[in-house]
């Protein structure tokens, strides 16, 4: 037993007529990494921003003792000067600038009226080398990865001397391979004898990175879990944040037939917007037929995105070549409306950035991409309007007081949802759902797998994207593996393992 | 209480509009609520309710400003003096070659700002320096004075004046009577609503705030009604106000058009992948803005009966201020006419009422600038309270 670094003890934080946190407690020893996993909406998030200070001492119930002594945290500076450093799940860099600037952003280097940068620089390339980084810290961060700049963020940590590094879902932008570097990065860190939280909804990376456990759930702490003493299975971990045992993760499907191809693409090839050479989908040939769960799944930055957005009324690249047929017709989709036209749909990965108006309720979000549906020569009908966005309310299961709330005021699960609900009311032959389960918690994601499963019933097609393994074996009947915006595989999910998958990838990089 | 403290907060606006004309009222000893006074107010701030409901469209895309608008009065009132009054062509012509100047600019604005991307406020900043110079040499160039007049009868009478004019004090019938006939339509138009709405099992108003709104409405537009007919009669800019503001009232509130312009402000990305051409709205904002800055300047030209140098001279900054008055979110998204129309009024109030206090110019000018940060302020605090309920 180490020694106790960090206590909470009996946090509640109450917002207005909501208990966010009940009666927490959170022990963490020094030298671990200790988990925090929890469904959406948990408590999580909460409980670390007490802990940093963001909400103020006074604000909250309950103690905090750090190192011994009770803390009283006003501001998120006051956590930072004891070393308790939170790294947030949204990149806090500025683009324009570089690495070194970025790093000491708010902790200048030099003087109090003027910048050392020959101090900033040397100093930021001594705490990239800590991080695995051989950049130079006067690149910008624009011009890096997203792997690297969370490396940089964790850099950044470093460089306020962290002796607790708080990291809420490090890894959720991350492809497989950045994933684990930076996982292998934490357990190096910990045998230096740092002391880390890591807040994550992928099961694996808990399992592989964790001490301990600890699992809340409605706003208060169910078990902590010492993986040391027992066996932890992800199946485990699931049964605390839910509060039951899921048994199947990914609904069963039966006695669905697999018809005619409904859409089928040959040839694609697309081009970079911006640099007009560089190919971002390379001659890549597809189809997906009726009642058919067809996943894709590739590394970030594969091209499936760029692969799904240049067939959707090419709403995305440049230089666009190959043919797209359509139930066995050749057709040209030049904008999004011609491919809502021709039934097709697609369901973007990033919801709130390019999904759904946040500000606007339910209501609107749902008919958006087919007010023609709920308008006559251009007036909109009202009524029609809010029974369309009730009926697929209750269809999908969408958690919310009533249609008229804001979107932005829902959990991600069931905004998801309504996402869902939008392009369903567009009445599509044929869905391409990118990265459909992206944060949202275990419980609903079972609930999107379900809705899935009810579109192929229906007839409908489905292609899938995702860089989640187990979902894309789970819940596909036949897989496509896409690297560096080549496909590289096909296979029949029975076939598939995620040891095999990633082989067809690894393969296909020695192959250049 | 809650649900009263909610109705409060909804009509905040209104009731400060209210608040601060009845203090005007007092301080003025009551010459604030003189029938003259009431025709002041419609016909010194009916520019900013027309300019207001284009920047409004424009606001709403995401905050995108039109700041050419004033200095394109004043080149407008240039081109009509000279159409008009050096070369004697009909007003009916006149006004129609304005117009086609207005739809030419509002497509180069609009082609320059949707489709080559150039931020709104450069774009028209452009604009405002390059039409008050072309005005002001247009002007200069045909008239010794700098200042064209006089304007033909047909066309002042078009958009100044009065409807059926009868002399002051002398009740106006024709005013009166339209005050009525709005008033029962309010009022049907209140209740049918709301039958409507119970006989589909919707949620609605309860009879008696339905009742009471009706009650206002009516006392409100019937003490227009009297007003205005006691000062000769209905102003003809009111209507042309009136129609502008019920067409864009339901263009925003009822057609798909308008839907696009708030999804646009809210998320413009997810609007286009939704198969909204989203420049083509764009487009629409900047020609619209141009259109109606044309009408504006009929009835400043009108009003001044003369087109000169200083027409239109800060404009733009009025409408930009009613809206934002007017609960009009300067990042798009969110905002209405009827919000904006009380933005307006409020200001108008404001101005109307220290003239009549005879507050020193400078002075007024500092009290608007305060007017419009405390709205912004209050705005904001009011979306943070109910963001963190």
């Amino acid at each position: 037993m180490g020694r106790i670094l960090l206590e909470m003890k009996n946090i509640t934080k109450t917002f207005p007529g909501v208990k966010a946190l009940d009666n927490v407690n959170l022990q963490v020893e020094e030298g671990e990494i200790h988990a925090l996993v929890g469904e959406n909406g948990a408590g999580k998030s909460t409980l670390m921003n007490v802990l940093s200070g963001i909400y103020p001492y006074g604000s909250y119930e309950g103690d905090i003792i750090y190192n011994g002594e009770i803390c009283q945290f006003q501001k998120i500076t006051d956590s930072e000067k004891k070393g308790i450093v939170i790294i947030h799940q949204e990149l806090a860099l500025v683009p324009q600038m570089s690495i070194g600037e970025n790093m000491f952003l708010g902790n200048e280097r030099g003087k109090k009226s003027a910048i050392n940068w020959n101090e900033t620089y040397s100093e930021a390339d001594k705490y990239l080398k800590m991080v695995g980084l051989s950049e130079s810290s006067r690149v910008l961060i624009k011009d890096i990865g997203t792997g690297k700049q969370q490396l940089v963020e964790i850099a950044k940590a470093l460089a306020k001397n962290a002796k607790l590094l708080i990291l809420d879902e490090p890894t959720s932008s991350l492809n497989e391979t950045d994933s684990r570097a930076l996982l292998d990065l934490m357990l190096e860190f910990k045998k230096q004898g740092m002391t880390m939280i890591i807040i994550t909804h992928k099961l694996n990376e808990v399992v592989y990175v964790a001490d301990k456990i600890t699992v809340v759930r409605d706003g208060s702490t169910v078990e902590t879990l010492d993986c040391h003493s027992i066996a932890i299975s992800e199946d485990r971990i699931i049964r605390g944040m839910v509060g039951r045992e899921i048994t199947d993760r990914f609904p069963k499907r039966s006695g669905v037939e697999i018809g005619d191809i409904n859409m089928e693409v040959d040839n694609w090839t697309v081009y970079h917007p911006l640099y007009a050479e560089r190919k971002v989908v390379d001659n890549v040939n597809m189809n997906v037929g009726a009642g058919e769960v067809v996943g894709i799944y590739g590394l970030m930055g594969a091209g499936r995105t760029e692969l799904a957005m240049s067939i959707f009324g090419r709403s995305y690249g440049a230089d666009i070549t190959g043919t797209l047929k359509i139930k066995g017709e050749e057709v040209t989709l030049k904008n999004p409306r011609e491919a809502i036209n021709a039934h097709l749909a697609y369901v973007t990965e990033d919801r709130k950035g390019n999904g759904l108006v946040l500000s606007n309720p339910i209501r609107v979000n749902t008919s958006l991409a087919n007010m023609a549906g709920v308008s006559k020569n251009g007036v909109i009908d009202v009524d029609k309007e809010y029974q369309v966005a009730v009926e697929y309310k209750d269809k999908l299961k969408t958690k919310t007081p009533s249609v008229e709330q804001n979107v932005g005021n829902l959990s991600g699960g069931n905004q998801q949802k309504v996402l869902l609900a939008k392009w369903m009311f567009t009445n599509p032959d044929i869905l391409i759902l990118d990265e459909p389960t992206r944060g949202i918690d275990v419980g609903a994601k079972y609930e999107i797998y379900c809705i899935i499963n009810d579109l192929v019933k229906s007839g409908k097609s489905v292609v899938m994207i995702s860089s989640e393994l187990p979902e894309v074996i789970g819940m596909s009947d036949r897989i496509y593996i896409m690297n560096e915006g080549k496909f590289v595989g096909e296979m029949k999910a029975e076939d598939a393992t995620q040891e095999n998958i990633m082989a067809c990838i690894l393969q296909s990089g020695r192959g250049e | 209480m809650a649900k009263f403290l909610e109705t409060l907060k909804k009509y905040a606006m209104l009731i400060i509009l209210v608040l601060v004309y009845i203090f005007f009222v007092v301080m003025t000893k009551g010459m604030m609520f003189s029938p003259l006074n009431f025709n002041a107010l419609i016909t010194q701030n009916a520019y900013v309710f027309i300019l207001a409901t284009g920047m409004l469209m424009c606001m709403l895309t995401g905050g995108n400003i039109d700041l050419s608008c004033g200095s394109f009065v004043c080149l407008m009132g240039a081109i009509g003096g000279i159409l008009m009054v050096v070369k004697e062509l009909p007003a009916g012509t006149s006004i129609f070659i304005m117009l086609l100047i207005g739809v030419a600019y509002g497509c180069l604005l609009g082609f320059l700002v949707a489709y080559v991307n150039i931020p709104p406020w450069i774009a028209t900043l452009a604009g405002y320096l390059a039409f008050r110079g072309l005005g002001t040499a247009l002007l200069s160039a045909n008239s010794k004075t700098g200042s064209i007049a006089p304007f033909p009868q047909t066309f002042l009478s078009l958009f100044s004046g009065k409807i059926f004019e009868t002399k002051i004090n002398e009740l106006n019938i024709v005013c009166m009577a339209v005050g009525v006939v709005a008033s029962i339509i309010v009022v049907a138009v209140n209740f049918l609503n709301r039958a409507n709405r119970v006989k589909k099992g919707y949620e609605a108003d309860s009879m008696i705030s339905v009742i009471i709104k009706s009650v206002l409405s009516v006392a409100v537009i019937m003490l227009f009604a009297y007003k205005l007919a006691m000062a000769g009669g209905i102003p003809t800019v009111l209507v042309w106000v009136v129609a502008i503001v019920l067409i864009y009232s339901f263009i925003t509130s009822k057609t798909t058009l308008g839907r696009y312009f708030y999804t646009i402000g809210g998320n413009k990305e997810a609007t286009r992948l939704s198969g909204v051409d989203t420049k083509k709205i764009m487009f629409f904002a900047y020609l619209n803005m141009a259109v109606l800055t044309v009408i504006t300047s009929y009835i400043v030209i009108a009003r001044f009966q003369a087109a000169n140098a200083q027409a239109g001279t800060n404009y733009e900054m009025d409408a930009i201020a009613a809206c934002v008055v007017g609960g009009v979110s300067a990042y798009g998204g969110s905002g209405s006419v009827f919000g904006m129309v009380v933005g307006a009024t409020l200001i108008g109030v404001i101005n109307l009422g220290m003239q009549l206090m005879n507050v020193d110019a400078d002075w007024q000018k500092i009290v608007k600038g305060i007017v419009l940060l405390g709205a912004v302020v209050f705005d904001i605090l009011a979306a943070k309270k109910n963001a963190n309920k």
